[in-house]
């Protein structure tokens, strides 16, 4: 429906504005002409407030006619058509309206019908498209909303109960054994949980950040696999400035942890590098796993996260591949690397 | 009084420091030894006989529920384990107890006490559960086994299903097939049934389990059984209602 006649307060306002344009029309037909005022104003009025209700009817044709490249002909045919058509429907409602005395003259008004139809033509297009890129803008937020939404269930999610209940245990045995040790392990832990909390609240960290909270993480679990756990990284300098959603390698790093250190009586390596060429990150996580323990069927929750959130920020430009061997499982991120700027 | 011998097995190193600890001021238990995973604990369980054993149940190797299953019912074991729902439903209702990492000597007095007093009972407890079945309990629903554990003395195998052909009922046994290779195994060929993924293992008579992918083809024997042919050769006999089972189970992976 023609957002005019939504209400009859907007239908009232509106004809009110044509209230002006038909005043001017008397005032110029009684100062021009011989016409006396009556006869000037009922001449404006029969013509100018039926028009007031046709300048209406475009709203429907320019809904149906879009403008793109491939249909201007065709709408402006339509159009023009439309206008014809209206024009003459008003000459003739227009005639019932008038007294029989009055006679004037019909092909300048008619002329002047067809421009102002295509003037309103012109005014419902522009109201079109400012609605539409209201409404664009509109659901932009909305998905950004969504996404952030996502973003922070998953971060929840990846809290890992297992982890923090296994850390407590190792403090909980260090406090007789070496308290000085039990006293850092609480400071690391600390260090990790804050870092998580903190960083998780933000849209983009630099990647140094998120390596350093890799660190953290790494250096609690250090503490309970000792010599089990081994690390090995490759990390060139000028990638620490690129910008990435946070806690986007930690997941893989734990899985790394937890589904393939964990397994395995003598321990293993996990291999970080991160490289960064033609404004791209390229970061890759290898850990060593037991080829006899068969991944669990439901893997990577924390995965699934990572690559829905890459595909979130940077649809086809980031990528998450996962390469599975005998005895070694790797991932490999791919993703634009913009400078942080904050 | 005789000493009770304890095992202490956990793959980390500090949560062993812990358990013998506590341990160390109890004048009754001698600790007899600390295993790191699940397939020295099943040796040393083997050779030495504890009578209890604190077993933790995230390990490499084999995990604590499959040492249980192939420790056999004499030690008393007593879970120690940092988070896992499924699991505590199934302590709660059959271990001596368990213990939730962390947790404080007045806990870990309290598990002892039970341990005593079930070492202490020459009589094994009356209700006790087959260990496949407190196995099945720990897993979360819907999700069947990924591998069998099979113990020969000392030996300790892994089959993961995928590699796991057909089974064959042997009075207590079942008898395992995997890559030409056959393992015993006490368990009831029903209890096997169960824990396996019935989209992928049938039933396909009272005394044997196939693996579906593994099925070459099935031809009449006599006027009521049939028989399966594997790709490998060999050959299963095939009843009534286990070629009705087969049957539903192909169409309804097509």
């Amino acid at each position: 429906m023609h957002p005019l006649l939504r209400s009859a307060k907007n239908l009232g306002f509106y004809l009110i504005a044509w209230l002006v344009p038909i005043v001017l029309i008397a005032c110029t037909l009684r100062l021009s002409s011989t016409s006396s005022w009556t006869d000037s104003f009922t001449l404006a009025a029969s013509f100018g407030l039926p028009y007031a209700l046709f300048c209406l009817t475009p709203w429907y044709l320019c809904r149906m006619l879009p403008l793109r490249d491939e249909h201007l002909l065709k709408a402006l045919l339509n159009h023009l058509a439309a206008a014809f058509v209206s024009g003459v429907l008003w000459l003739r409602v227009a005639g019932y309206l008038l007294p029989e005395r009055l006679t004037p003259n019909l092909m300048p008004m008619f002329a002047a019908g067809i421009l102002v139809y295509l003037l309103s033509v012109a005014l419902h297009y522009v109201y079109l498209t400012i609605e539409a890129s209201k409404e664009a803008i509109r659901r932009e937020q909305e998905a950004r909303v969504l996404a952030r939404e996502a973003e922070l269930k998953a971060l929840k999610a990846q809290i890992n109960p297992h982890f923090l209940f296994n850390c407590l245990h190792s403090i909980s045995a260090l406090t007789s054994i070496d308290s000085a040790q039990a006293r850092e392990m609480c400071i690391r832990l600390s260090d990790f949980l804050r870092n998580t909390l903190r960083l998780g609240e933000k849209e983009s960290i630099p990647f140094g950040e998120e390596l350093a909270l890799v660190n953290t993480y790494l250096a609690v679990e250090q503490v309970r696999f000792g010599s089990r756990l081994r690390v090995e990284r490759h990390i060139d300098p000028h990638c620490e400035g690129c910008s990435v959603p946070p806690l986007l390698l930690q997941p893989l790093i734990e899985n790394s942890v937890k589904h393939g250190i964990a397994g395995l009586v003598d321990g293993g390596t996990i291999r970080l590098n991160a490289s960064c060429d033609n404004g791209s990150l390229r970061v890759t996580v290898e850990n060593d796993f037991d080829p006899d323990s068969p991944a669990p069927r439901k893997t990577g929750m924390g995965l699934a996260n990572v690559r829905n959130r890459l595909a979130a920020r940077h649809g086809d430009l980031g990528r998450c591949d996962v390469n599975v061997t005998e005895s070694s499982h790797r991932v490999d991120l791919l993703l634009p690397c913009q400078g942080f700027n904050s | 009084m005789t000493t009770i011998r304890a095992l202490i097995v956990d793959d980390e190193e500090l949560a062993r420091r812990v358990l013998r600890e506590f341990l160390s001021n109890e004048a009754d238990i001698e600790v007899i030894g600390e295993c790191a995973n699940g397939f020295d604990a099943v040796k040393v369980i083997a050779e030495e006989h504890p009578d209890l054993v604190f077993l933790d149940v995230q390990m490499p190797k084999l995990d604590g529920f499959e040492v249980l299953e192939l420790i056999g019912p004499d030690p008393a074991v007593v879970f120690v384990t940092a988070y896992d729902t499924y699991a505590m439903k199934a302590f709660d209702a059959h271990a001596v107890d368990y213990l939730l990492k962390p947790f404080n000597r007045d806990r870990f007095e309290t598990a002892l006490a039970r341990a005593r007093q079930r070492v202490r009972s020459s009589a094994p407890p009356t209700e006790r559960v087959e260990p496949m079945e407190l196995a099945a309990l720990a897993r979360a629903p819907e999700q069947f086994a990924q591998r069998i554990v099979v113990k020969d003395g000392s030996k300790v195998s892994i089959i993961p299903v995928d590699k796991l052909d057909y089974v064959q009922a042997q009075d207590d046994y079942v008898e395992l097939h995997s890559q030409k290779k056959s393992y015993l195994k006490q368990q009831t060929i029903s209890s096997l049934e169960s824990a396996l993924d019935p989209k992928q293992f049938v039933r396909i008579h009272r005394s044997s389990i196939v693996n579906i992918e593994r099925v070459n083809k099935i031809e009449p024997y006599t006027k009521d059984s049939r028989i399966a042919i594997l790709h490998d050769g060999t050959q299963l006999p095939v009843s009534r209602s286990g070629y009705a089972r087969l049957t539903a189970l192909l169409e309804g992976r097509t």
